[in-house]
């Protein structure tokens, strides 16, 4: 068993948990993922490593409660565990020397930008964020982001918090303005990081994101997390998760994302939820 | 005198009819007096051919003869001298291009069912035998085995009984690779698996799930460990699509994924277990060997209409 020895609620959908997981503390790096699991006829469900202690050995998970399993995980508290817990999986984010980056989050996609802005601003990387959410509630980490990064935007739809307005919109503002970064990293659901590169590559910013699709083993052996990149077929689970924005087919990644919509539906009304 | 009929003892079967509808086993298995009479058909030749066909030599005529004589927990012993994985090997081996290819009886007829027979003494000994755990003197030698598929458990059970201490690191939660995650519940029980990996465990062999060498650990990580010896058994399992257009469009499967969401997340089970499994009413299966053959299969007792091999 994989032990929680945190946890924290940080909005009504957003949990965050650290777990005991010696073998992923070692040797995980910013944008790697783990699969968890719950119990013995458990789902097997990815999730970004949000940061991790390489002392205590724990891992951090911070997910949204949206579907049946994420939920059955929300019940979890402090001394209960995952009977399996796997990882790090996927590659780290490839960084490069860049000077200044600007980080976009959507919704529970701040947890797995956390990590890597983290370690880029410990290279020496200037680092700015834009976090945004439905509403005030819907932003999380805004504090853990100011203890490195220069700049924290925060954006909501509803303007219940910070600016109203989109993320991407920001980032249109501030270049406008003369910001320059050499580099976006863009996490959050599929359709925003889709209208973030539609803009960047206007501005000719070059942008990662991190993909998520339906995944099983995380391994590379059942190819249904395959994605279009460039043309061509790639694996999230062993080519990713992070890949070039620009080349990246999102329409593809949406229809392939709604694939079991019917099934996770019956799940949750025949499973109780 | 042996008994020359030229043909093999039928296997009990599940009608088509019924079991195109469940996921359990296909073969019900020989009784012992089924199991005797076929054993009976075997000339017990003098130079083997059927041997020269077994990638492990099993001495299959000895085994066989003790079959004949209904010294069923004999025959194990020979069998399990050198097959790990009798009731594995049993169902699955390709026998019909393996020992039962070279069969002398197979020139006029029908080989001697070998599988079957092997098949029937590995579940006569898991129904009534005995567990023994043979007298192993360690050798202090700790050896890593990576991946828990046919060839991990077989190699690691082997160490363990020279005396070597070995552990085997296995990627998913479940042991058994293909066995657990590919080949379904109808050709070959999990529980069965299961009971195969304990005989394997019983020798002292530690299992660690959750571990993808290379990336929770590394080689180098497991000799600076104290490994003296790493096994890689890791498996083919790269899905290799066809490079044709639409295919990652949706209800576009690798059997890969779909064996997994069925066998190892249990898909069969619809309605008990969170993974989904989508199968349509007409279902094209591209390919002609084991592995298309299963997923048409589990298709099919998924509810599919009608499904079709396109080869
Ligand atoms: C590499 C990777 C990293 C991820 N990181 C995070 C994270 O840090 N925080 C977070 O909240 N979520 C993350 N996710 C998404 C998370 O895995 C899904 O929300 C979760 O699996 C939903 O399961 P469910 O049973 O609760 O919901 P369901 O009702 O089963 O599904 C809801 C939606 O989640 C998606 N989904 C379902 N099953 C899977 C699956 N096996 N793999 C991927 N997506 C699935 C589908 O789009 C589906 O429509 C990540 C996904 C991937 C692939
Ligand atoms: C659907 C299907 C049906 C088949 N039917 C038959 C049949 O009827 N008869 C027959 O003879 N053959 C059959 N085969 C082929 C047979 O299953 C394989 O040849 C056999 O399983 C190979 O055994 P293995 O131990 O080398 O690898 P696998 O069974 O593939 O096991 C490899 C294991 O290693 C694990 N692993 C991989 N990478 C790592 C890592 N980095 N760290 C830790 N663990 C790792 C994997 O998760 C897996 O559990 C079938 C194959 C399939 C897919
Ligand atoms: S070849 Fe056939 S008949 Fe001859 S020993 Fe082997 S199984 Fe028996
Ligand atoms: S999740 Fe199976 S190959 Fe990526």
């Amino acid at each position: 068993m994989y032990k929680i020895v945190k946890k924290e609620v940080l909005n009504q959908a957003v949990i965050l948990m650290d777990v005991e997981a010696p073998y992923v503390s070692a040797r995980c790096e910013a944008g790697q993922f783990v699969i968890v699991r719950l119990g013995e006829d458990g789902e097997r469900i990815p999730l970004t490593i949000a940061d991790f202690d390489r002392e205590k050995n724990t891992v951090t998970i911070v997910f949204q409660t949206v579907g049946y399993s994420t939920k059955q995980m929300g019940k979890l508290e402090v001394g209960d565990g995952f009977d399996d817990f796997v990882g790090p999986l996927g590659k780290p984010a490839p960084f490069e020397k860049w000077d200044r980056v600007v980080g976009i989050a959507g919704g529970v996609g701040a947890a797995p930008l956390y990590p890597q802005l983290k370690k880029l601003s410990e290279q020496g990387v200037r680092c700015d964020v834009i976090i945004g959410g439905r509403s005030a509630e819907f932003v999380i980490l805004a504090e853990k982001f100011k203890e490195f990064c220069e700049n924290v935007y925060i954006m909501t739809d509803d303007g219940s918090l910070g600016e109203k307005g989109f993320g991407v919109d920001k980032l249109k503002e501030l270049v406008a303005n003369g910001e320059k970064y050499d580099h976006a990293i863009a996490i959050g659901p599929l359709i925003m990081m889709k209208f973030v590169v539609l803009a960047t590559k206007e501005m000719n910013l070059p942008t990662a994101v991190s993909l998520n699709p339906i995944m099983i083993d995380g391994t590379g052996m059942c190819g249904g997390c395959r994605v279009t990149v460039g043309g061509e077929t790639k694996f999230a689970c062993v080519d990713g998760p992070d890949f070039d924005g620009f080349l990246v087919d999102f329409d593809e990644c949406m229809k392939r994302q709604t694939f079991f919509k019917e099934e996770e539906h019956e799940c949750m009304m025949k499973m109780g939820e | 005198m042996p008994n020359m009929s030229l043909t093999k003892v039928p296997m009990p079967q599940q009608e088509p009819d019924v079991r195109n509808k469940n996921f359990e086993e296909v073969a019900t298995g020989y009784t012992a007096e089924m199991a005797i009479e076929e054993a009976t058909r075997c000339l017990n030749c003098k130079h083997k051919p059927c041997v020269t066909g077994c990638p492990v030599n099993v001495p299959i005529p000895d085994f066989i003869e003790h079959v004949a004589a209904g010294e069923f927990e004999k025959a194990y012993e020979v069998i399990t001298s050198e097959n790990a994985l009798p009731a594995i090997c049993g169902r699955v081996c390709p026998q019909e291009n393996q020992c039962e290819g070279k069969c002398v009886r197979g020139i006029k007829g029908e080989a001697v069912s070998i599988g079957r027979l092997e098949r029937f003494v590995a579940d006569y000994h898991m129904a009534n035998g005995l567990k023994k755990n043979p007298d192993i003197e360690k050798n202090g030698i700790k050896v890593a085995v990576v991946g828990s598929g046919p060839a991990g458990i077989t190699c690691a059970g082997e160490l363990a009984k020279k005396g070597y201490d070995v552990t085997i690191f296995e990627a998913l939660h479940k042991a058994g690779g293909v066995l657990s995650y590919g080949i379904p519940e109808f050709r070959l029980p999990k529980s069965l698996v299961a009971k195969e990996l304990e005989n394997v465990t019983d020798l002292g062999v530690d299992l660690e799930t959750n571990v993808v060498v290379g990336r929770s650990i590394t080689v180098d990580d497991l000799f600076e460990k104290g490994y003296q010896a790493v096994f890689l058994g890791t498996g083919a399992g790269l899905p290799n699509f066809l490079r044709i257009p639409g295919e990652n469009l949706l209800g576009v499967y690798s059997a890969n994924e779909f064996l997994t969401r069925v066998n190892l997340m249990k898909g069969y089970k619809k309605g008990e277990v969170p993974t989904p499994v989508k199968v349509g009413k007409k279902v094209a299966v591209v390919g002609a060997g084991n592995v298309a053959m299963d997923a048409a299969r589990t298709a099919k007792r998924l509810g599919a209409e009608e499904v079709y091999i396109i080869y």
